[in-house]
């Protein structure tokens, strides 16, 4: 009997651990991550001859509700055709019941590999705008992803973003107020939910049950805002998913997540929603203070006195990066002349050399 | 859609037969009795004469005799035919009977009279003592992991021997040539073979690579299963250890 190292052990339990594709039109090819409720994996279609990225359930459910959610992510996804949400392709069972969903190969980095090589502040901002679009526009149709995070997003090799992992999305029940009368996927998205009792599951991963408040606690808790973290799952709307791309911001700009934490989860959910982070320019002083403002206010520990919604976050990122004031930050007097310095530098530098040749002029003819 | 014909699916399948080994051993069948006992001590001798090493800081020849003898009592007493699956899982069992016969034997020192001379059982101790050589040995904290890590192993080499003789018998030595070339014949730092490498290398089309790995993949790990399931006392027990060992709830 041949000896097997204890990588040739490793190597085959990887192999062995690959779930059986056969019964549908994917092959296999290794693991790519893994998550809470599912692993995705590199996958060829032998139909179209094009590789896929297939996301698996980790165990056979015998309840039925873990296949039921990944069924219902699925079909989230799919109505949420956005050039920032990965497409969804095929959903499916395997033979041993385990529901899987095939869905584009996405290649590039995780927003927080990205983020760690040398990005430059215009990119990160750039970025972080199509992470804000693409929430933007599941918010239109009534979809609230709950688990924003930088792991959750991925960047392409083109600068394109895509906006990942809704397995614990919520579809909203109150539409806003001016709202026109609902499409036919709104419809759809309602009828998705309304066959789920998505509040009560108890979910694995970045989902945990909680004893603070009416319901489930869902998400990563270094991300989520204090209402998801206490449980008050009927307080999360749009203004949910906006406290965390304030998170997602922090961590852009410092390298650090809002909260740390060392101990439990339970702990962490508690700590969230009883205590406020660090200031960025705490960590990182060279953060522009209109940025820490932005980040601040989509962060604010009150739904009320954060942004409205995805769009005004996104705003106030493209007037940053346009040079003009964000609603978030009042400046003084001196910094709206450095930003309008900064912002009109070549008529600025023109007129300074002007200036000076002029005065050569002067004092030369003065001799 | 895909029928499957290329890519060796459920058509193709070697026939799954294998029933517990752990339970055959308390069958009144000596028959049945004899083979449980051949296959327990193909998974477990080698975890076992390690462990005696290592926990028990025997030299070789001792852990020679005290492993033989182990198995002998264990089939003259029926050890194994005492295990109740509601308890603990087997191997954590087997361990603490082996902890209890080795205690025994240091406080009688008779076991050299009681057979320790006598080999019966054909095992490659030579072969064990080469791998103690090479692995660096435990924290003296960690035996009980240690004894599940080889036990791990034991199960993926007696996987490996069966699945060699299956996809031979089956007349897919490309699908096993294949495998264990992408799988094992690769230096440990290394990255993986491509598929298109691999393609090259035999002359086939990456799509065919895909498909034969895809099939070998699948055999491996239902023959992987299958050894559980032998190895095992219980449904339940089964699919703790494969979810231990594999990461997955089996079917």
């Amino acid at each position: 009997m041949r000896w097997l190292s204890d990588n040739a052990v490793e190597r085959l339990r990887q192999e062995a651990d690959l779930p059986d594709l056969g019964s549908s039109k994917y092959l296999v090819i290794h693991k790519v991550g893994s998550g809470g409720m599912g692993s995705v994996y590199l996958a060829q279609d032998v139909d179209l001859g094009r590789k896929v990225a297939v996301k698996v359930m980790n165990e056979v459910d015998r309840t039925g509700a873990l296949a039921s959610r990944m069924t219902r992510e699925a079909r989230i996804v799919a109505l949420l055709e956005h050039p920032s949400i990965v497409p969804i392709h095929d959903v499916g069972a395997l033979d041993d019941g385990r529901v899987f969903y095939a869905m584009k190969l996405v290649q590039g980095k995780r927003l927080d590999e990205f983020a760690s090589s040398s990005s430059s502040l215009f990119d990160l901002l750039r970025i972080f705008q199509k992470v804000c679009e693409a929430v933007a526009f599941a918010h239109a149709r009534g979809v609230i992803h709950r688990d924003l995070k930088p792991e959750n997003i991925m960047v392409g090799p083109f600068g394109e973003v895509l906006v990942m992992d809704w397995g614990v999305a919520k579809v909203l029940g109150d539409k806003p107020a001016d709202a026109a009368a609902p499409t036919d996927d709104e419809v759809e998205l309602r009828a998705i939910e309304d066959a789920d009792l998505i509040t009560t599951l108890p979910l694995a991963g970045a989902v945990e049950s909680g004893d603070t408040g009416t319901g489930t606690v869902i998400g990563t808790p270094a991300y989520m805002p204090p209402e998801q973290a206490m449980g008050k799952t009927d307080l999360l709307d749009q203004r949910s998913d906006v406290y965390a791309l304030g998170a997602i911001l922090y961590f852009l700009f410092t390298g650090r997540p809002p909260f740390e934490f060392a101990r439990s989860k339970g702990d962490a959910s508690e700590q969230v929603s009883r205590e406020r982070p660090l200031r960025p320019r705490q960590i990182n002083h060279k953060i522009p203070r209109a940025i820490e403002a932005v980040c601040l206010k989509a962060m604010s520990e009150r739904r009320e006195d954060r942004y409205a919604s995805s769009e005004e976050i996104a705003g106030d990122v493209v007037r940053f990066l346009d040079g003009q004031p964000v609603s978030a930050y009042r400046e003084n007097v001196f910094e709206k002349a450095g930003r309008w310095l900064g912002k009109n530098r070549f008529i600025v530098l023109l007129i300074v050399a002007y200036l000076i040749m002029r005065l050569l002029v002067f004092f030369s003819v003065g001799r | 859609m895909n029928d499957h014909s290329n890519t060796g699916g459920p058509r193709d399948r070697f026939p799954v037969t294998r029933l517990s080994a752990v339970v055959a051993a308390s069958s009144a069948n000596p028959e049945e009795r004899t083979r449980a006992f051949e296959v327990l001590v193909s998974a477990y001798w080698m975890p076992v004469y390690k462990y005696i090493r290592i926990k028990w800081n025997k030299a070789g020849e001792d852990a020679r005799d005290l492993t033989q003898g182990f198995f002998l009592e264990a089939i003259e007493k029926n050890f194994f035919g005492r295990y109740d699956a509601s308890k603990a899982k087997f191997r954590t069992f087997l361990r603490t009977c082996l902890d209890g016969f080795v205690a025994n034997e240091n406080k009688a020192a008779s076991r050299i009279k009681r057979g320790g001379d006598a080999t019966i059982l054909s095992l490659d101790f030579d072969g064990a003592e080469e791998q103690l050589k090479v692995a660096s040995p435990p924290a003296a904290n960690a035996v009980e992991e240690y004894f599940d890590k080889e036990w791990s192993r034991s199960v993926f080499s007696l996987a490996l021997e069966g699945f060699r003789e299956q996809m031979l018998d089956a007349g897919k030595e490309t699908h096993l040539r294949l495998f264990e070339r992408y799988v094992l014949d690769v230096d440990d730092d290394a990255p993986k073979t491509s598929y298109k490498a691999l393609a090259a290398s035999f002359d086939l089309s990456t799509s065919d690579v895909t498909n034969y790995l895809a099939f070998a993949r699948r055999e491996f790990r239902r023959i992987v299963l299958e050894k559980l399931r032998e190895l095992t006392a219980t449904d339940e027990e089964y699919r703790r250890e494969a979810r231990a060992l594999l990461g997955v709830d089996p079917q």
